[in-house]
Protein backbone atom coordinates (compact mmCIF):
# COMPACT_ATOMS: atom_id res chain seq x y z
CA UNK A 1 0.00 0.00 0.00
CA UNK A 2 1.71 2.95 -0.34
CA UNK A 3 2.66 4.93 2.72
CA UNK A 4 3.48 8.92 4.02
CA UNK A 5 6.49 9.51 2.76
CA UNK A 6 8.39 12.30 3.78
CA UNK A 7 8.15 16.38 2.78
CA UNK A 8 11.53 16.35 0.85
CA UNK A 9 9.61 14.37 -1.73
CA UNK A 10 7.73 17.47 -2.92
CA UNK A 11 10.78 18.90 -4.17
CA UNK A 12 9.11 18.18 -7.80
CA UNK A 13 5.88 19.22 -7.43
CA UNK A 14 7.12 22.48 -5.96
CA UNK A 15 9.09 23.28 -8.40
CA UNK A 16 6.75 23.58 -10.99
CA UNK A 17 5.44 26.59 -8.40
CA UNK A 18 8.41 28.33 -6.80
CA UNK A 19 11.38 29.29 -7.95
CA UNK A 20 12.62 28.71 -4.26
CA UNK A 21 13.11 25.05 -2.98
CA UNK A 22 9.71 25.02 -0.76
CA UNK A 23 11.15 21.91 0.94
CA UNK A 24 13.35 23.80 3.11
CA UNK A 25 10.86 26.43 4.01
CA UNK A 26 9.87 26.57 7.22
CA UNK A 27 5.93 26.23 8.26
CA UNK A 28 4.14 27.15 11.72
CA UNK A 29 1.05 24.67 11.97
CA UNK A 30 -1.94 26.15 12.84
CA UNK A 31 -2.95 23.04 15.11
CA UNK A 32 -0.35 22.67 17.14
CA UNK A 33 1.95 25.47 16.88
CA UNK A 34 5.02 23.30 15.52
CA UNK A 35 7.18 25.17 13.58
CA UNK A 36 9.50 22.55 11.15
CA UNK A 37 11.07 22.64 7.79
CA UNK A 38 8.48 20.91 5.21
CA UNK A 39 10.83 18.66 4.10
CA UNK A 40 9.78 16.86 7.68
CA UNK A 41 6.23 16.86 7.54
CA UNK A 42 4.29 13.87 6.39
CA UNK A 43 2.73 13.40 2.81
CA UNK A 44 0.42 11.09 1.80
CA UNK A 45 0.97 10.52 -2.07
CA UNK A 46 -2.41 10.27 -3.90
CA UNK A 47 -2.28 9.90 -8.17
CA UNK A 48 -4.27 13.50 -8.00
CA UNK A 49 -1.97 15.45 -5.32
CA UNK A 50 -0.44 15.34 -1.75
CA UNK A 51 -1.97 15.66 1.30
CA UNK A 52 0.65 17.39 3.37
CA UNK A 53 0.62 17.10 7.43
CA UNK A 54 2.00 17.81 10.37
CA UNK A 55 4.93 15.54 11.51
CA UNK A 56 4.16 16.12 15.47
CA UNK A 57 -0.09 16.69 15.37
CA UNK A 58 -1.07 15.07 12.21
CA UNK A 59 -3.25 17.92 11.35
CA UNK A 60 -3.54 18.83 7.60
CA UNK A 61 -0.89 21.44 6.95
CA UNK A 62 -1.85 21.54 2.96
CA UNK A 63 -2.84 20.01 0.22
CA UNK A 64 -1.77 19.84 -3.38
CA UNK A 65 -3.89 18.60 -6.14
CA UNK A 66 -2.75 18.13 -10.11
CA UNK A 67 -5.44 18.80 -12.12
CA UNK A 68 -4.82 17.92 -16.05
CA UNK A 69 -4.12 22.38 -16.71
CA UNK A 70 -3.32 23.31 -13.58
CA UNK A 71 -1.68 22.86 -9.63
CA UNK A 72 -4.03 23.68 -6.86
CA UNK A 73 -2.32 24.61 -3.74
CA UNK A 74 -4.40 24.81 -0.13
CA UNK A 75 -2.63 25.84 2.59
CA UNK A 76 -5.04 25.56 5.39
CA UNK A 77 -3.14 24.69 8.15
CA UNK A 78 -0.15 26.83 8.36
CA UNK A 79 -0.32 30.44 10.12
CA UNK A 80 3.09 30.87 8.23
CA UNK A 81 5.43 29.88 5.88
CA UNK A 82 9.45 31.11 5.89
CA UNK A 83 11.48 30.60 2.70
CA UNK A 84 15.41 30.60 2.56
CA UNK A 85 16.67 33.23 0.09
CA UNK B 1 25.61 41.64 -10.82
CA UNK B 2 26.91 44.22 -8.65
CA UNK B 3 24.78 46.98 -11.07
CA UNK B 4 21.75 46.11 -8.40
CA UNK B 5 23.74 47.60 -5.65
CA UNK B 6 22.88 51.27 -7.34
CA UNK B 7 19.08 50.91 -6.28
CA UNK B 8 20.33 50.94 -2.47
CA UNK B 9 22.03 53.98 -0.42
CA UNK B 10 24.01 51.59 1.84
CA UNK B 11 24.33 49.04 -1.05
CA UNK B 12 27.39 46.92 -0.57
CA UNK B 13 27.97 45.57 -4.63
CA UNK B 14 30.29 42.70 -2.56
CA UNK B 15 27.19 41.69 0.08
CA UNK B 16 24.56 41.68 -2.73
CA UNK B 17 26.89 39.27 -5.17
CA UNK B 18 27.68 37.25 -2.64
CA UNK B 19 24.05 36.70 -1.78
CA UNK B 20 23.36 36.08 -5.38
CA UNK B 21 25.81 33.25 -5.22
CA UNK B 22 25.36 31.62 -2.06
CA UNK B 23 26.33 28.20 -1.22
CA UNK B 24 22.44 27.34 -2.41
CA UNK B 25 21.59 23.44 -3.80
CA UNK B 26 21.24 23.79 -7.51
CA UNK B 27 17.22 23.96 -7.95
CA UNK B 28 16.24 24.21 -11.95
CA UNK B 29 12.49 24.81 -11.69
CA UNK B 30 9.87 22.55 -13.32
CA UNK B 31 12.36 22.35 -16.26
CA UNK B 32 12.51 18.73 -18.02
CA UNK B 33 15.89 17.44 -19.41
CA UNK B 34 16.50 14.72 -21.72
CA UNK B 35 18.66 11.94 -20.54
CA UNK B 36 20.14 9.01 -22.84
CA UNK B 37 21.44 5.47 -20.86
CA UNK B 38 24.82 5.29 -20.83
CA UNK B 39 25.39 1.67 -18.98
CA UNK B 40 23.07 -0.32 -16.80
CA UNK B 41 24.43 -2.53 -14.06
CA UNK B 42 22.38 -5.07 -12.25
CA UNK B 43 23.23 -4.57 -8.54
CA UNK B 44 20.88 -7.01 -6.97
CA UNK B 45 17.63 -9.80 -8.06
CA UNK B 46 15.53 -6.92 -7.90
CA UNK B 47 17.37 -3.29 -8.59
CA UNK B 48 20.46 -2.06 -11.10
CA UNK B 49 21.56 1.26 -11.25
CA UNK B 50 21.35 3.17 -14.60
CA UNK B 51 23.93 5.98 -15.80
CA UNK B 52 22.52 8.84 -17.90
CA UNK B 53 24.19 11.62 -20.12
CA UNK B 54 21.78 14.43 -18.91
CA UNK B 55 22.58 17.18 -20.97
CA UNK B 56 22.13 21.01 -19.36
CA UNK B 57 21.98 18.56 -15.83
CA UNK B 58 25.00 21.40 -14.40
CA UNK B 59 26.01 18.34 -11.50
CA UNK B 60 23.92 17.89 -8.08
CA UNK B 61 24.60 17.35 -4.71
CA UNK B 62 24.92 14.28 -2.60
CA UNK B 63 21.28 13.14 -1.39
CA UNK B 64 19.35 15.43 -3.99
CA UNK B 65 16.76 12.91 -6.20
CA UNK B 66 15.15 13.33 -9.04
CA UNK B 67 12.04 13.13 -11.13
CA UNK B 68 11.56 10.59 -13.69
CA UNK B 69 9.44 10.77 -16.40
CA UNK B 70 8.67 8.34 -18.98
CA UNK B 71 6.04 8.96 -21.69
CA UNK B 72 4.36 6.21 -23.49
CA UNK B 73 3.74 6.22 -27.85
CA UNK B 74 -0.37 7.71 -27.00
CA UNK B 75 0.92 10.24 -25.01
CA UNK B 76 0.20 8.68 -21.32
CA UNK B 77 2.64 9.67 -18.96
CA UNK B 78 4.06 8.76 -15.57
CA UNK B 79 6.60 10.71 -13.23
CA UNK B 80 8.07 8.87 -9.87
CA UNK B 81 10.98 10.22 -7.96
CA UNK B 82 14.17 8.52 -7.42
CA UNK B 83 17.58 9.40 -5.21
CA UNK B 84 20.42 10.11 -7.34
CA UNK B 85 23.92 8.13 -6.59
CA UNK B 86 26.18 10.37 -8.09
CA UNK B 87 27.43 13.76 -6.70
CA UNK B 88 29.72 16.41 -8.03
CA UNK B 89 29.59 19.02 -11.32
CA UNK B 90 28.76 16.77 -13.97
CA UNK B 91 26.08 16.02 -16.41
CA UNK B 92 26.28 12.36 -15.93
CA UNK B 93 23.83 11.10 -13.55
CA UNK B 94 23.76 7.85 -11.82
CA UNK B 95 20.20 6.54 -10.26
CA UNK B 96 19.47 2.92 -8.31
CA UNK B 97 16.01 1.53 -8.81
CA UNK B 98 14.57 -1.11 -6.81
CA UNK B 99 12.03 -3.23 -8.56
CA UNK B 100 8.01 -2.93 -7.04
CA UNK B 101 6.77 -5.66 -8.79
CA UNK B 102 2.94 -3.83 -8.89
CA UNK B 103 4.87 -0.23 -10.18
CA UNK B 104 4.52 0.98 -13.25
CA UNK B 105 8.04 2.74 -13.48
CA UNK B 106 10.10 0.72 -12.19
CA UNK B 107 9.74 -2.84 -13.62
CA UNK B 108 10.54 -0.50 -16.64
CA UNK B 109 13.50 0.96 -15.67
CA UNK B 110 14.90 -2.12 -13.83
CA UNK B 111 13.74 -4.81 -16.88
CA UNK B 112 13.26 -2.82 -19.73
CA UNK B 113 15.77 -0.06 -20.11
CA UNK B 114 18.34 -0.14 -22.36
CA UNK B 115 21.78 1.80 -23.64
CA UNK B 116 20.78 4.39 -25.58
CA UNK B 117 16.99 4.77 -24.52
CA UNK B 118 15.90 8.26 -23.58
CA UNK B 119 14.12 9.90 -20.59
CA UNK B 120 13.30 12.98 -19.45
CA UNK B 121 14.44 13.82 -16.00
CA UNK B 122 13.55 16.79 -13.61
CA UNK B 123 16.13 18.37 -11.22
CA UNK B 124 18.05 17.97 -9.11
CA UNK B 125 15.50 18.11 -6.42
CA UNK B 126 15.49 18.57 -2.84
CA UNK B 127 18.04 21.14 -1.01
CA UNK B 128 17.33 19.27 2.96
CA UNK B 129 18.42 15.78 2.84
CA UNK B 130 21.81 16.66 1.36
CA UNK B 131 25.54 16.12 2.43
CA UNK B 132 27.75 19.48 1.53
CA UNK B 133 31.65 18.60 1.28
CA UNK B 134 32.00 21.90 3.44
CA UNK B 135 30.70 20.11 6.24
CA UNK B 136 33.26 19.04 9.21
CA UNK B 137 30.70 17.20 11.79
CA UNK B 138 30.32 13.19 12.15
CA UNK B 139 28.12 11.99 10.08
CA UNK B 140 25.98 9.22 10.49
CA UNK B 141 24.55 7.35 7.43
CA UNK B 142 21.76 4.21 8.38
CA UNK B 143 19.83 2.73 5.37
CA UNK B 144 17.74 0.18 4.41
CA UNK B 145 17.63 -1.92 1.15
CA UNK B 146 17.29 0.70 -1.73
CA UNK B 147 17.66 3.69 1.28
CA UNK B 148 21.21 3.21 0.57
CA UNK B 149 21.29 5.36 -2.73
CA UNK B 150 21.25 8.85 -1.29
CA UNK B 151 23.50 7.70 0.82
CA UNK B 152 25.93 6.66 -1.42
CA UNK B 153 25.84 9.53 -2.78
CA UNK B 154 27.56 11.37 0.56
CA UNK B 155 29.88 8.46 0.48
CA UNK B 156 31.45 9.32 -2.86
CA UNK B 157 30.95 13.16 -2.24
CA UNK B 158 32.93 12.40 1.01
CA UNK B 159 35.64 10.56 -0.73
CA UNK B 160 35.96 12.56 -4.01
CA UNK B 161 36.72 15.86 -1.89
CA UNK B 162 39.12 14.20 0.37
CA UNK B 163 36.93 14.99 3.46
CA UNK B 164 38.52 13.78 6.52
CA UNK B 165 34.42 14.21 8.41
CA UNK B 166 34.16 10.94 10.39
CA UNK B 167 31.08 8.90 8.22
CA UNK B 168 29.79 5.72 9.61
CA UNK B 169 27.18 3.55 7.56
CA UNK B 170 25.17 1.42 9.21
CA UNK B 171 23.36 -0.97 5.92
CA UNK B 172 20.44 -3.26 6.22
CA UNK B 173 19.53 -5.47 3.75
CA UNK B 174 17.58 -9.05 3.30
CA UNK B 175 20.96 -10.76 2.10
CA UNK B 176 23.98 -10.14 1.16
CA UNK B 177 23.06 -10.24 -2.38
CA UNK B 178 20.21 -7.75 -2.13
CA UNK B 179 23.09 -5.27 -1.38
CA UNK B 180 23.33 -2.24 -3.64
CA UNK B 181 27.00 -0.86 -4.36
CA UNK B 182 28.53 -4.16 -2.48
CA UNK B 183 31.68 -3.99 -3.81
CA UNK B 184 31.98 -0.32 -3.58
CA UNK B 185 30.97 -0.31 0.30
CA UNK B 186 33.23 -3.19 0.90
CA UNK B 187 36.22 -1.60 -0.13
CA UNK B 188 38.20 -0.04 2.42
CA UNK B 189 37.71 4.17 2.59
CA UNK B 190 39.33 6.44 4.40
CA UNK B 191 37.25 8.15 7.73
CA UNK B 192 34.42 5.74 6.58
CA UNK B 193 33.34 2.96 8.96
CA UNK B 194 31.09 0.13 7.66
CA UNK B 195 28.38 -1.87 9.48
CA UNK B 196 26.48 -5.01 7.73
CA UNK B 197 22.80 -5.76 9.14
CA UNK B 198 21.42 -9.01 7.95
CA UNK B 199 17.69 -9.50 8.18
CA UNK B 200 16.86 -12.60 6.29
CA UNK B 201 20.34 -14.58 6.12
CA UNK B 202 23.87 -14.13 7.29
CA UNK B 203 27.09 -14.87 5.22
CA UNK B 204 28.46 -18.05 6.80
CA UNK B 205 29.98 -17.59 10.34
CA UNK B 206 28.41 -13.69 10.59
CA UNK B 207 28.52 -13.19 14.18
CA UNK B 208 25.31 -11.40 14.07
CA UNK B 209 21.94 -13.40 13.87
CA UNK B 210 19.09 -11.99 10.98
CA UNK B 211 17.29 -9.66 12.80
CA UNK B 212 15.79 -6.31 11.81
CA UNK B 213 17.49 -2.82 12.88
CA UNK B 214 17.17 -2.71 16.97
CA UNK B 215 18.09 -0.15 19.10
CA UNK B 216 20.66 -2.52 20.28
CA UNK B 217 22.45 -2.11 16.50
CA UNK B 218 22.30 1.68 16.75
CA UNK B 219 24.05 1.33 20.53
CA UNK B 220 26.65 -0.71 19.31
CA UNK B 221 27.45 0.80 15.88
CA UNK B 222 26.65 4.00 15.17
CA UNK B 223 27.91 7.28 16.39
CA UNK B 224 27.08 8.36 20.00
CA UNK B 225 24.49 10.85 20.68
CA UNK B 226 26.92 13.06 22.68
CA UNK B 227 29.11 13.20 19.23
CA UNK B 228 26.10 15.31 17.78
CA UNK B 229 26.62 13.60 14.64
CA UNK B 230 24.06 14.71 11.50
CA UNK B 231 21.98 11.60 10.57
CA UNK B 232 20.98 10.78 7.39
CA UNK B 233 18.19 7.70 7.06
CA UNK B 234 16.60 6.67 4.43
CA UNK B 235 14.91 2.98 3.49
CA UNK B 236 11.39 1.99 3.43
CA UNK B 237 8.73 3.92 6.03
CA UNK B 238 8.97 1.17 8.57
CA UNK B 239 12.68 0.99 8.69
CA UNK B 240 12.79 4.81 8.80
CA UNK B 241 10.22 5.43 11.42
CA UNK B 242 11.62 2.61 13.80
CA UNK B 243 15.02 4.06 13.37
CA UNK B 244 14.59 7.50 13.80
CA UNK B 245 12.32 6.35 17.16
CA UNK B 246 15.37 4.82 18.24
CA UNK B 247 17.63 7.40 17.74
CA UNK B 248 15.90 10.10 19.50
CA UNK B 249 15.47 6.92 22.65
CA UNK B 250 19.42 7.14 22.47
CA UNK B 251 19.41 10.69 23.11
CA UNK B 252 19.92 12.38 19.09
CA UNK B 253 18.69 15.50 18.81
CA UNK B 254 15.60 15.14 16.62
CA UNK B 255 16.31 18.43 14.44
CA UNK B 256 19.60 16.75 13.56
CA UNK B 257 18.31 13.92 12.08
CA UNK B 258 17.20 13.62 8.62
CA UNK B 259 14.61 10.80 6.83
CA UNK B 260 14.18 10.09 3.84
CA UNK B 261 10.95 7.30 3.74
CA UNK B 262 10.11 6.16 0.38
CA UNK B 263 6.43 4.93 0.25
CA UNK B 264 5.47 1.48 -1.41
CA UNK B 265 4.34 2.68 -4.86
CA UNK C 1 7.86 18.01 -26.90
CA UNK C 2 8.23 15.27 -24.99
CA UNK C 3 10.32 12.32 -25.72
CA UNK C 4 8.79 8.96 -26.11
CA UNK C 5 10.25 6.09 -24.23
CA UNK C 6 10.60 2.87 -26.26
CA UNK C 7 8.53 0.30 -25.22
CA UNK C 8 6.77 2.05 -22.36
CA UNK C 9 3.49 1.47 -22.00
CA UNK C 10 2.33 2.31 -18.64
CA UNK C 11 -1.10 0.94 -16.99
CA UNK C 12 -3.07 -1.26 -19.37
CA UNK C 13 -5.48 1.71 -20.78
CA UNK C 14 -7.97 -0.33 -22.80
CA UNK C 15 -11.61 1.07 -23.42
CA UNK C 16 -14.31 -1.03 -22.37
CA UNK C 17 -18.21 -0.25 -22.51
CA UNK C 18 -18.18 -1.00 -18.62
CA UNK C 19 -15.69 1.46 -17.55
CA UNK C 20 -16.49 4.93 -17.08
CA UNK C 21 -14.36 7.39 -19.64
CA UNK C 22 -10.88 7.69 -18.22
CA UNK C 23 -11.06 5.27 -16.10
CA UNK C 24 -8.59 1.67 -15.92
CA UNK C 25 -9.24 -1.27 -14.69
CA UNK C 26 -7.37 -3.15 -11.67
CA UNK C 27 -7.55 -6.92 -10.09
CA UNK C 28 -6.32 -4.95 -6.87
CA UNK C 29 -7.74 -2.52 -4.34
CA UNK C 30 -5.52 0.45 -4.15
CA UNK C 31 -4.80 1.90 -0.70
CA UNK C 32 -5.71 6.13 -0.83
CA UNK C 33 -5.19 7.76 2.15
CA UNK C 34 -5.50 11.39 3.04
CA UNK C 35 -4.11 10.43 6.41
CA UNK C 36 -2.79 8.04 9.35
CA UNK C 37 -5.56 4.94 9.61
CA UNK C 38 -7.45 5.21 12.31
CA UNK C 39 -7.31 2.44 14.96
CA UNK C 40 -11.06 1.87 16.39
CA UNK C 41 -12.17 -1.09 18.36
CA UNK C 42 -15.93 -2.44 17.19
CA UNK C 43 -16.44 -2.21 20.76
CA UNK C 44 -15.90 1.45 20.65
CA UNK C 45 -17.46 2.04 17.80
CA UNK C 46 -20.72 3.93 17.22
CA UNK C 47 -22.57 5.23 13.77
CA UNK C 48 -25.50 7.72 14.19
CA UNK C 49 -27.35 10.31 12.33
CA UNK C 50 -27.88 13.56 12.95
CA UNK C 51 -30.59 16.04 12.63
CA UNK C 52 -31.09 19.77 13.20
CA UNK C 53 -33.92 19.17 15.98
CA UNK C 54 -30.84 17.65 17.97
CA UNK C 55 -32.52 13.68 17.86
CA UNK C 56 -29.46 11.59 17.81
CA UNK C 57 -30.08 8.43 15.87
CA UNK C 58 -27.49 6.59 17.00
CA UNK C 59 -25.97 2.53 16.39
CA UNK C 60 -23.29 0.72 18.31
CA UNK C 61 -21.42 -2.34 16.51
CA UNK C 62 -23.56 -4.90 17.93
CA UNK C 63 -26.87 -2.91 17.33
CA UNK C 64 -25.84 -2.29 13.56
CA UNK C 65 -25.67 -5.84 13.58
CA UNK C 66 -29.34 -6.49 14.64
CA UNK C 67 -30.59 -4.53 11.38
CA UNK C 68 -31.00 -6.77 8.15
CA UNK C 69 -27.40 -7.35 6.45
CA UNK C 70 -27.51 -7.36 2.90
CA UNK C 71 -24.86 -8.76 0.45
CA UNK C 72 -23.73 -6.53 -2.27
CA UNK C 73 -21.91 -7.29 -6.00
CA UNK C 74 -21.04 -3.60 -7.86
CA UNK C 75 -18.40 -2.19 -9.53
CA UNK C 76 -15.93 0.59 -7.75
CA UNK C 77 -14.28 3.67 -9.55
CA UNK C 78 -11.72 6.00 -7.91
CA UNK C 79 -11.30 9.32 -8.91
CA UNK C 80 -7.75 8.32 -9.15
CA UNK C 81 -8.43 6.37 -12.70
CA UNK C 82 -8.65 3.03 -11.32
CA UNK C 83 -11.78 1.14 -11.33
CA UNK C 84 -12.34 -2.67 -9.88
CA UNK C 85 -15.25 -4.60 -11.01
CA UNK C 86 -17.14 -7.34 -9.47
CA UNK C 87 -16.88 -6.40 -5.36
CA UNK C 88 -18.56 -8.14 -2.99
CA UNK C 89 -19.77 -6.17 0.19
CA UNK C 90 -21.75 -6.60 3.39
CA UNK C 91 -23.70 -4.02 5.21
CA UNK C 92 -26.75 -2.41 6.31
CA UNK C 93 -28.40 -0.08 4.13
CA UNK C 94 -28.97 3.51 4.33
CA UNK C 95 -32.72 3.31 3.91
CA UNK C 96 -32.90 1.01 7.00
CA UNK C 97 -30.80 3.18 8.98
CA UNK C 98 -32.96 6.67 7.50
CA UNK C 99 -35.99 5.10 8.23
CA UNK C 100 -37.09 6.45 11.41
CA UNK C 101 -35.08 9.76 10.74
CA UNK C 102 -37.35 12.62 10.26
CA UNK C 103 -35.77 15.57 8.20
CA UNK C 104 -36.03 18.43 6.00
CA UNK C 105 -33.11 19.03 5.20
CA UNK C 106 -31.39 17.55 1.20
CA UNK C 107 -28.17 17.40 2.27
CA UNK C 108 -25.80 15.18 4.51
CA UNK C 109 -21.94 15.38 5.68
CA UNK C 110 -20.29 11.89 6.14
CA UNK C 111 -17.87 12.60 9.43
CA UNK C 112 -14.82 9.79 9.62
CA UNK C 113 -12.99 8.43 12.53
CA UNK C 114 -9.38 10.27 11.94
CA UNK C 115 -11.58 13.86 10.65
CA UNK C 116 -12.23 13.40 7.13
CA UNK C 117 -15.14 14.60 5.70
CA UNK C 118 -17.48 14.34 2.40
CA UNK C 119 -20.84 16.07 1.40
CA UNK C 120 -24.07 13.88 0.00
CA UNK C 121 -26.98 14.53 -1.29
CA UNK C 122 -29.53 12.82 0.87
CA UNK C 123 -31.33 11.00 -2.04
CA UNK C 124 -28.01 9.46 -3.25
CA UNK C 125 -28.12 7.72 0.02
CA UNK C 126 -31.64 6.18 -0.34
CA UNK C 127 -33.40 3.74 -2.68
CA UNK C 128 -30.75 0.89 -2.38
CA UNK C 129 -28.03 3.14 -3.92
CA UNK C 130 -26.11 3.18 -0.50
CA UNK C 131 -24.90 1.35 2.58
CA UNK C 132 -22.29 0.91 5.57
CA UNK C 133 -20.39 -1.68 4.88
CA UNK C 134 -18.73 -3.67 7.37
CA UNK C 135 -17.58 -6.89 5.34
CA UNK C 136 -14.96 -7.05 2.06
CA UNK C 137 -14.80 -10.19 -0.25
CA UNK C 138 -16.53 -12.26 3.06
CA UNK C 139 -13.87 -10.74 5.63
CA UNK C 140 -14.08 -8.15 7.87
CA UNK C 141 -13.10 -4.87 6.34
CA UNK C 142 -9.32 -4.06 6.84
CA UNK C 143 -8.83 -0.74 8.40
CA UNK C 144 -6.94 0.24 5.35
CA UNK C 145 -9.84 0.08 3.47
CA UNK C 146 -12.12 1.43 6.12
CA UNK C 147 -12.67 -0.90 8.74
CA UNK C 148 -14.16 -1.26 11.51
CA UNK C 149 -16.79 0.13 8.83
CA UNK C 150 -17.23 2.57 5.64
CA UNK C 151 -19.89 4.00 3.60
CA UNK C 152 -20.33 2.52 0.10
CA UNK C 153 -22.16 4.37 -2.63
CA UNK C 154 -20.96 2.75 -5.62
CA UNK C 155 -22.75 5.10 -7.96
CA UNK C 156 -20.35 7.94 -7.01
CA UNK C 157 -16.46 8.16 -7.34
CA UNK C 158 -15.27 6.48 -4.39
CA UNK C 159 -13.71 9.51 -2.12
CA UNK C 160 -17.43 9.63 -1.47
CA UNK C 161 -17.61 6.30 0.58
CA UNK C 162 -16.27 7.58 3.54
CA UNK C 163 -13.93 5.23 4.96
CA UNK C 164 -13.80 4.83 9.25
CA UNK C 165 -17.74 6.04 9.08
CA UNK C 166 -18.55 7.82 12.40
CA UNK C 167 -21.62 9.86 11.54
CA UNK C 168 -23.63 11.79 8.95
CA UNK C 169 -24.88 15.34 9.88
CA UNK C 170 -27.90 16.71 7.96
CA UNK C 171 -27.52 19.83 6.21
CA UNK C 172 -30.03 22.37 4.55
CA UNK C 173 -27.71 23.32 2.00
CA UNK C 174 -25.17 21.81 0.44
CA UNK C 175 -21.08 22.18 2.43
CA UNK C 176 -17.91 20.96 1.09
CA UNK C 177 -16.32 18.10 2.90
CA UNK C 178 -12.57 17.52 2.92
CA UNK C 179 -11.93 17.11 -1.18
CA UNK C 180 -14.55 19.05 -2.38
CA UNK C 181 -12.68 22.44 -0.21
CA UNK C 182 -9.58 21.51 -2.28
CA UNK C 183 -10.90 21.13 -5.96
CA UNK C 184 -13.03 17.65 -5.96
CA UNK C 185 -15.94 18.15 -7.79
CA UNK C 186 -19.27 18.61 -4.83
CA UNK C 187 -21.32 15.58 -6.62
CA UNK C 188 -18.50 12.94 -8.31
CA UNK C 189 -20.16 11.26 -11.02
CA UNK C 190 -17.44 8.91 -12.67
CA UNK C 191 -20.08 8.30 -15.94
CA UNK C 192 -19.77 12.29 -16.40
CA UNK C 193 -16.38 12.13 -15.22
CA UNK C 194 -17.05 14.74 -12.50
CA UNK C 195 -13.64 14.81 -10.66
CA UNK C 196 -12.87 18.46 -10.30
CA UNK C 197 -14.91 21.84 -10.19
Amino acid sequence: MPEPVDGNSLAGPFSELFSADLTTATARCLGCGDVSELARATVYPDPTGYVVRCGRCDDVLMVIIEEPDSIRLELRGMSWLKVPR
Amino acid sequence: MATRGSSSAIGDPLVISERETRDAPPHRIGLWHVGVVVSTHTETPTGRSIVLDVPGWGGNLAGQHADVRLTASDGYQAVRSYSIASAGDSDRVELAVDRFPTGEVSPYLVDDLLPGDELELRGPLGGWFVWKPTQTESVQLIGGGSGIVPLVAMIRSHTDSASTAPFRLLYSVRTSDDAFFRSELERPTPHLDVTWLYTRRVPHGWPRPAARISLADLAASAFASSLSPAVFVCGPTGFVETVATDLVALGHDPQRVKTERFGGA
Amino acid sequence: MAVISRGFTGRSREHTPELPPGQYLTKDFPVLSAGPTPDIATADWSFSIRTDDATLHSWSWDELHTLPIEDIATDIHCVTRWSKFGTSWRGVSLDTLFAGVETSDEYVMAHSYGGYTTNLPLQDLLGGKAWVAFEFEGEPLDPEHGGPARLLIPHLYFWKSAKWIRSLEMMSSDEPGFWEQNGYNMYGDPWLEQRYW
